[in-house]
């Protein structure tokens, strides 16, 4: 601990490391598309492969940026972060949906394929106003933002803390698979949604439109990365910090835990739901499996292994954990649960402090 | 030729009522005739109730008689009544709808008679959908011999039908009031049926429909009861692993499930050792119950041992560390069993569904599953409360360095509290087993349902943890019926959010300073 | 001057355990007092009491026109009612600058912590409470590094930033030498001019130095109350307390 003052170098060293790592990551990133542009014999080509792929991590990092801020700055471990992704995911799902349009297999106008099959005459509420991209985006935000709000209000006014708010976020995102699952619910059942056409008016499936989708998750990682900084570093992160650590020697400082744990896990669930409402077009797909407990826990492991509490430590995570399990998968399927949960194990015991804390050796924190 | 048969036959048939014997044979003999001598042959064995008409009728019914061009009758190339080889039978007996309608009766008849008391059972269902007054004597008849009170009451029930089919309105009475005792749905919608056509008995009929219907509610009531109860028995078998780990300790371990799952394919490698000797595999369950308990005992010791006392004082990490755990022990069991269910056998003993009185279906299974958590309950109470081992575990709950200067060895009680509730977790595997698919994932079902089990009675509660389970149980089956199984579940899981929203520490509380820490 | 602390009938029973009985006291506006009594006396509860921690079974709780019994943690500590631990409680992950910051009477809202800015005047105050809590040296050092006095400095450092009308302190000089118990008695005296302070101490010497009127709690109710040399000869005192 009180290697700070007898070595401070060693933290100047590390932090300036990782501002060349993260700089060096985006950097890279952004160039990807334009070299998936090249021939397909030019030694820098890369496949579509790659380029989908980095997208679908990138909106994963921004779900481990979300992540971070709730459990590394405030103390909330919340196992449900993947119900807000996945909601954020449905909301843009349902604007993609209706942008199918009369091109459906049933050619139907205005409901889609499922709705008819299942004998639907005209749209129920939910979807009302889903055509225009500005509210499906709102409202990918705002539902998980709401959803939080009245779980948070719930939990935190109770003080409900640790791990039984763990379990209860839990059994929050299990609840949801349930309900999606259900067909009547009218979010396509167990199928969920897929075959979109277009967004914006621009037709999904060519190299521009991808292209385009992975910059707009590209700067919405860089805007996210910013706001989370600003938030950690301005005085309600210091009190964030001080409520994770303490939090009723907060109370006794005058502070209203309730408030100020509720407003950045609100923040904190709307990040999820952009990170999910990016990551559908993407991948052009969504069904009920994303509200899986364990897709959750999931991205909880990606966060402890970059190093919570860092914001860098949380993209390190969400890119090196999902490059290993692609690497991984391709070849050796049986061994990656095995491998997901031996970091489990070993995160907890081993490296409290993540990948950054080992790279930030000596620093106080 | 034929016309002589035909003679003789009706001859045989008049000579019947003189001897049992020549009647048997006689009416057997008319089924070789046309369709009227058939028919009337069918319903004439079917008064007789000589069980030996049975296969001979059953053979007409399904085209299996045949007959020789001199009316020989043969199942099969043997003499039907002699059992003698019969080359000659190789016409089939054919039959027309006028037969098959007396054929229905007449089996309803003959089995009403029968040694098995299920064919009868399943006679007097057949008698209840006839509907005919034809049979209100038989049905008497039968029911003075009858002793067993199952194939009474179905007897009862076609008897009361079967009158209400009669012509004569004081017959008919009779057959309401019976029906009136009855507390079947079928029974309450020939009563509505009867309403319409019977005007002069509207007000007989319309109270018989109201006790119907009020025993049918009763029936509903405690059959929801008992499903509520049996899902709170395996809640209670899946949480009290729990209650000790979590409750007491305050241990999170998310890979309880696994302990479950253990279990249960601890019974499943039991049975699969036994499969060669015979009179050992109906003992394979009550053997997997030690069995399941000490592997699951030995996982659990060298978790905590291993890993999880390195991280006492952070429950957050301990949380997802076991949730690691709990992976790698579903992936092992994947790759080690396969990732299809697993069949465990039930034996005899637990096979089958008892009726209780009103009609009340109880499958024996689910009924073994609550005797068996409650002996769990018990054990682990006792094991608790009155054991050396129990003493120091509280003991080291309550305070742990005083303990410790007490000459207690912490670490090994910690070591044997988690292994005790792991334990437990691997007993529940077994009974799970029996009415769960035994899948790598088996676990993963239940670890939310005992969290809240546990959260929800009050953490470090047995008791609570009991009446938890069964309320939960209890209220999530009542729930059913007009919410539908899953959005029971939700409500069940808002409405324990809400609940803890006015009491934080669960049904039974510790208060006081104790809690506070 | 406001700031007046009226408890009357108090009693908070665990589980069968009588913590608090029949507990009556007053603490006028700017008064000093001490409050001694042997280990179970209720002298923490009764702190749990009016700062919101702890609900009281039966009777009156009152800072002014206020009813303590109905408010929480954060609207009492905002009333005007600073408390300092027993244990000291300080942010660890926090630099001593940073903890102070944080106690600095303030809007507390989320918003305007996140839209904070530290004007020069707040930099001012911090520094000189830095001054006195003799951590000035100490501002940029993260918590967790500081001596357990330095931890006691610090917290008093916090309370004095909050800027309360009555504070509450538990033991403030366990772990200091005589000097910094010297220090800390003479500051408990110069605040008490402007604010209230109840301190709750097992050492004598120092409640001898506060000079102040001296409250005995035993069994959860008062046993005796005057000045310090008057319940130092209250023979019931003797017996259940100095006696031992």
């Amino acid at each position: 601990m009180s290697a700070t003052t007898l070595n401070p170098p060693a933290r100047v060293n590390g932090a300036l490391i990782l501002r060349g790592v993260l700089l060096l990551g985006l950097a890279l990133l952004a160039v990807l598309p334009v070299l998936n542009r090249l021939p397909v014999d030019s030694a820098l080509y890369v496949s579509d492969f790659v380029v989908a792929v980095s997208g679908k991590w990138i909106c994963y990092a921004i779900l481990a940026l979300a992540i971070d801020l709730a459990w590394g700055y405030a103390g909330i471990l919340s196992l449900g972060h993947g119900a807000f992704f996945a909601l954020g995911g449905y909301a843009m799902g349902m604007h993609l949906m209706r942008m199918i349009g009369p091109r459906g297999v049933y050619g139907h106008p205005v409901l889609p394929d499922f709705m008819v099959f299942l004998g639907y005459t005209e749209l129920p509420w939910p979807w009302w106003g889903f055509s225009s991209f500005p509210y499906a985006l709102f409202m990918a935000l705002a539902v998980p933002g709401l959803l939080a709000g009245v779980v948070g209000w719930l939990a935190f006014r109770s003080r409900i803390t640790g791990v039984y708010l763990s379990i209860i976020t839990q059994a929050m995102t299990y609840a949801l698979m349930l309900a999606f699952f259900r067909n009547d619910m009218g979010f396509g059942g167990n199928n969920g949604f897929t075959d979109f056409k277009e967004l914006l008016g621009i037709p999904l499936n060519t190299t521009g439109a991808r292209a385009a989708l992975f910059y707009a998750a590209l700067v919405a990682l860089g805007a996210s990365l910013l706001l989370c900084r600003h938030v950690t570093q301005s005085k309600l992160g210091r009190v964030l910090v001080a409520v994770r650590d303490a939090e009723s020697r907060v109370r006794f400082l005058g502070y209203n835990t309730t408030s100020i744990k509720l407003s950045v896990f609100v923040l904190s669930a709307m990040l999820a739901g952009l990170a999910g409402a990016l990551y559908v077009p993407l991948i052009g797909i969504i069904n009920p499996g994303e509200f899986s407990p364990g897709n959750s826990i999931e991205a909880v492991v990606w966060v402890a292994v970059g190093g919570r509490g860092t914001l860098v430590g949380a993209l390190l995570g969400a890119f090196s954990v999902n490059a290993l399990k692609t690497w991984l998968t391709s070849f050796a399927p049986d061994l990656w649960l095995f491998v997901l949960g031996g970091l489990f194990v070993a995160v907890t015991l081993f490296l409290p402090r993540g990948l950054v804390g080992l790279m930030r050796k000596g620093d106080g924190r | 030729m034929s016309f002589l048969l035909r003679l003789l036959a009706v001859f045989l048939l008049l000579a019947a009522p003189l001897r049992a014997q020549e009647s048997f044979e006689s009416g057997v003999a008319g089924l070789a005739g046309g369709f009227a001598a058939q028919a009337e042959a069918v319903e004439r064995l079917g008064a007789l109730g000589d069980p030996r008409a049975v296969p001979i009728l059953r053979a007409l019914s399904e085209g299996k008689l045949q007959k020789s061009p001199d009316g020989v009758l043969a199942i099969e190339g043997r003499d039907a009544l002699t059992g003698a080889p019969a080359p000659t039978a190789t016409e089939t007996v054919r039959i027309n709808n006028r037969v098959r309608g007396a054929l229905r009766g007449a089996f309803g008849r003959l089995e009403l008679a029968s040694p098995q008391e299920a064919e009868r059972i399943n006679a007097a269902a057949g008698l209840f959908r006839a509907r005919s007054a034809d049979n209100i004597r038989l049905l008497e008849d039968a029911l003075g011999r009858e002793a067993s009170p199952a194939a009474r009451a179905a007897m009862e029930q076609a008897l009361a039908a079967s009158r209400l089919a009669a012509a004569d309105p004081g017959v008919k009475r009779q057959g309401v009031l019976m029906l009136s005792g009855s507390a079947s749905p079928e029974a309450r919608s020939l009563l509505l049926g009867a309403l319409a056509a019977n005007p002069g008995l509207a007000a007989e009929i319309d109270s018989a429909i109201a006790a119907i219907d009020h025993r049918l509610q009763i029936r509903r009531v405690a059959e929801t009861a008992f499903q509520g109860l049996s899902l709170g028995s395996v809640l209670l078998l899946a949480a009290l692993g729990l209650a000790v780990t979590f409750g007491v300790m305050g241990v999170i371990n998310m890979a309880h499930g696994e302990m479950v799952m253990l279990g249960a394919y601890t019974t499943v490698v039991v049975q699969e050792a036994f499969r060669g000797i015979p009179w050992l595999l109906p003992w394979a369950l009550p053997l997997s119950v030690p069995a399941a308990f000490l592997v699951a005992a030995a996982v659990g010791a060298a978790l905590e041992r291993g890993l999880i006392r390195h991280l006492y004082g952070r429950p957050l990490e301990t949380l997802l560390m076991t949730f690691g755990v709990g992976m790698i022990l579903q992936q092992a069991v994947r790759l080690v069993f396969g990732a299809q269910n697993r069949e465990v056998l039930s034996p005899s003993w637990m096979q089958g569904v008892i009726t209780l009185p009103g009609g009340i279906e109880v499958t024996q299974n689910r009924l073994w599953i609550i005797l068996f958590s409650l002996l769990v309950l018990a054990v682990t109470i006792a094991a608790i409360q009155f054991t050396r081992f129990g003493l120091e575990m509280r003991a080291v709950v309550q305070n742990r360095r005083i303990a410790s200067t007490m000459g207690i060895r912490t670490g090994r009680v910690d070591a044997m509290t988690f292994a005790f509730g792991s334990g437990i977790a691997g007993m529940a595997g077994v009974a799970l087993s029996q009415i769960d698919n035994v899948s790598p994932n088996l676990g993963t079902g239940y670890i939310i349902d005992s969290f809240m089990v546990v959260v929800f009675g009050g953490v470090g509660s047995l008791a609570g943890t009991m009446i938890g389970a069964f309320t939960l149980g209890v209220v999530n089956k009542m729930l059913e019926p007009w919410a539908g199984a899953v959005l029971a579940k939700i409500a069940v899981l808002v409405g324990i959010m809400l609940f803890i929203q006015r009491r934080p520490k669960g049904l039974f509380a510790l208060k006081g300073r104790a809690a506070e820490q | 001057m406001s700031g007046r602390l009226y408890l009357d009938g108090v009693s908070v029973v665990f589980d069968g355990f009588r913590a608090l009985n029949n507990l009556s006291l007053i603490i006028e506006p700017g008064e000093l007092r001490a409050i001694i009594g042997p280990n179970g006396a209720g002298k923490t509860t009764m702190m749990d009491i009016i700062t919101g921690k702890t609900r009281p079974t039966a009777g009156v709780v009152q800072f002014d026109d206020h009813d303590l019994t109905r408010l929480d943690e954060a609207a009492i500590a905002n009333l005007g009612i600073g408390r300092k631990f027993q244990k000291p409680t300080v942010f660890d992950a926090l630099t001593v600058f940073e903890n102070l910051e944080l106690a600095l009477k303030s809007p507390r809202d989320p918003w305007s912590c996140l839209r904070w800015v530290l004007g020069p005047d707040y930099q001012r105050r911090i520094e000189a409470t830095l001054a006195e809590i003799g951590l000035a040296e100490r501002a940029g050092d993260k918590a967790a590094i500081l001596s357990h006095g330095q931890r006691q400095w610090l917290e008093i450092g916090m309370l004095l930033m909050q800027e309360p009308q009555l504070l509450l302190v538990d033991e403030p000089v366990a772990g200091m030498t005589d000097q910094e118990t010297e220090h800390t008695a003479a500051l408990l005296r110069r605040i008490a001019g402007q604010r209230s302070v109840v301190v709750v101490e097992h050492d004598l010497e120092f409640v001898r130095a506060l000079g102040s009127k001296v409250t005995v709690l035993c069994e959860g109710s008062v046993l005796s109350e005057g000045s310090i040399d008057h319940v130092q000869n209250d023979p019931r005192v003797i017996e259940v307390y100095l006696g031992r």
